[in-house]
């Protein structure tokens, strides 16, 4: 078949297999993203307000409040619950800090079985590398924006 | 004999012993009631998920050839091949034993095509017995594929789930059983899906132009067939080659079956089904031929569909080529 034969012939195919797509359920994802991502939010809300009654104020709350966030999300990933919350609930639990903790934990976990310095130090950042690269980079972005106006 | 790309087997080999080991999630299904073992932990008293990908294999080649009556030593050769990078589990099983070993790689057809390869050695008369085996498991294949077990992403409604079992048949040149009577040898091919969680759209193809070449070459149609097995299309890819075949004058509806659309009961995270190597597997040597066995099935074709993508090749957008291999089954 010559290369023009096979291309049209490909992007008919294409066209038909979308139309037998299932759909992705945009809605009901939003939602669930929504519920459970604003779950998070008041959970950590709720840290925030009871340190801040035990008497933690400015950098120190804020940071307390993260490294308790951090643990849950480690700790949930680790008895196998928080990859069962993502599977439904999506960007509602990977976008908090929780989910951050998630995608470290859970190569860690995974690559174990490889040794504790090839395998799990290693292959942490599989995931997280990316995370914390883009997060840098529209970091230094919004930075200069703001050095600019 | 060969005509096209199928090869006509004269002498009939056939299947003198067969078992399937299936996972936890596979056990609950329809399927799970017919495998000879089935595990409560897919970690199978094992330390990785490698290892026990590694040891239900093993072990289903022992059970297929003890259920078979044979000995180890009966056995002349296993062809046999997995989804793991450089074939580590069935390189593995295979150490275990003394007879020779082949090592064949097709992705999730590699059971038709290790069945086809060793019917072809039984009926050319170089071997007498030979095993065909092959397995799969959920989390070691996810893991290879695509994300670390724990991490919380959704999977997207085209999704399959990779079926944790492992299946393996004896054959042979004994008179009694169920035959192989032909092979249609599979072509690759790749009508441009670079979506690696559309896995049914891709295969698709591949399994329609095996199946119709093999119509073709044997001068049958669909209707002389109990049934049309495909290997892990799901239930999307179902669809798609119920319609590609029947484009072509073809209409293989109401005769055809799909290992991964049937082999789990509840559809939830699964979505459209099971697949990997062990799909096929599982079913084709529990289900189907204790099925064949009792005479409820006279002929089936037998055709599993592999896609031959690595993560190198998807990562650097490349289109996912396919493959199917089809063998016919007599009773």
């Amino acid at each position: 078949m010559t290369g023009r034969a096979s291309k049209n012939r490909n992007e008919n195919y294409l066209t038909y297999v979308k139309t037998q797509d299932p759909p992705t359920k945009h809605f009901k994802n939003c939602l669930s993203a929504f519920g459970v991502g604003g779950l998070i939010c008041c959970i950590g809300q709720f840290i925030r307000f009871m340190l801040e009654y035990a008497g933690l104020a400015g950098d120190e709350l804020a940071g307390c409040t993260s490294m308790i966030l951090i643990f849950l999300g480690t700790l949930l990933t680790g008895f196998g619950v928080y990859d069962r919350i993502g599977r439904h609930a999506g960007a509602g639990s990977i976008v908090p800090i929780t989910g951050f903790a998630n995608s470290v934990a859970s190569p860690a976990i995974e690559f174990k079985t490889e040794g504790w310095i090839y395998g799990m130090a290693a292959k942490m950042f599989t995931v997280a590398g990316a995370i914390i690269v883009f997060g840098v980079f529209s970091g230094v972005l919004v930075g200069l924006i703001y050095l600019f106006i | 004999m060969k005509k096209g790309n199928t090869v006509f087997f004269k002498n009939k080999p056939r299947i003198s012993g067969y078992a399937a080991i299936c996972g936890s999630k596979e056990k609950v299904g329809v399927i799970g009631g017919y495998a000879d073992i089935t595990l409560d932990d897919d970690m199978y008293e094992e330390s990785t998920f490698e290892k026990a990908e590694c040891k239900m294999l093993t072990n289903a080649i022992a059970l297929a050839i003890e259920k078979g009556g044979f000995k180890e030593t009966d056995i002349d050769v296993l062809i046999s091949g997995d989804l793991l990078n450089q074939i580590i589990s069935a390189s593995f099983s295979a150490r275990d034993y003394d007879f020779p070993f082949v090592g064949v790689y097709s992705a999730c057809s590699t059971m038709s095509e290790s069945m086809m390869l060793a019917a072809m050695m039984v009926n050319a008369g170089y071997v007498n017995r030979a095993v065909a085996a092959t397995g799969s498991h959920f989390a070691s294949a996810e893991r290879q594929y695509r994300y670390p077990l724990e991490q919380g992403t959704t999977r997207p409604p085209q999704s399959q789930w990779t079926v944790t079992g492992a299946g393996g048949c004896v054959i042979t040149n004994a008179k009694e059983g169920v035959k192989i009577t032909s092979a249609t040898m599979g072509r690759v091919c790749d009508l441009g899906v670079t979506d690696v969680n559309n896995m049914g759209a891709a295969m698709a193809p591949a399994a329609a132009d095996t199946i119709m070449r093999h119509f073709r070459d044997t001068d049958t149609t669909p209707d002389d067939y109990d049934m049309i097995l495909t290997g892990d299309l799901g239930a999307l890819g179902s669809r798609i080659v119920k319609d590609l075949t029947w484009e072509k004058g073809y209409d293989i509806a109401d005769r055809h079956v799909d290992c991964g659309e049937i082999i789990y009961k509840v559809i939830e995270d699964e979505f459209q089904g099971g697949s990997g190597a062990g799909c096929s597997a599982v079913v084709l040597n529990s289900y189907v031929l204790s099925k064949m066995s009792s005479g409820l099935y006279k002929r089936i074709l037998f055709a599993a569909t592999g896609a031959l993508l690595s993560t190198v090749s998807s990562g650097q957008g490349e289109s996912i080529p396919c493959i199917s291999h089809a063998v016919e089954l007599e009773y």
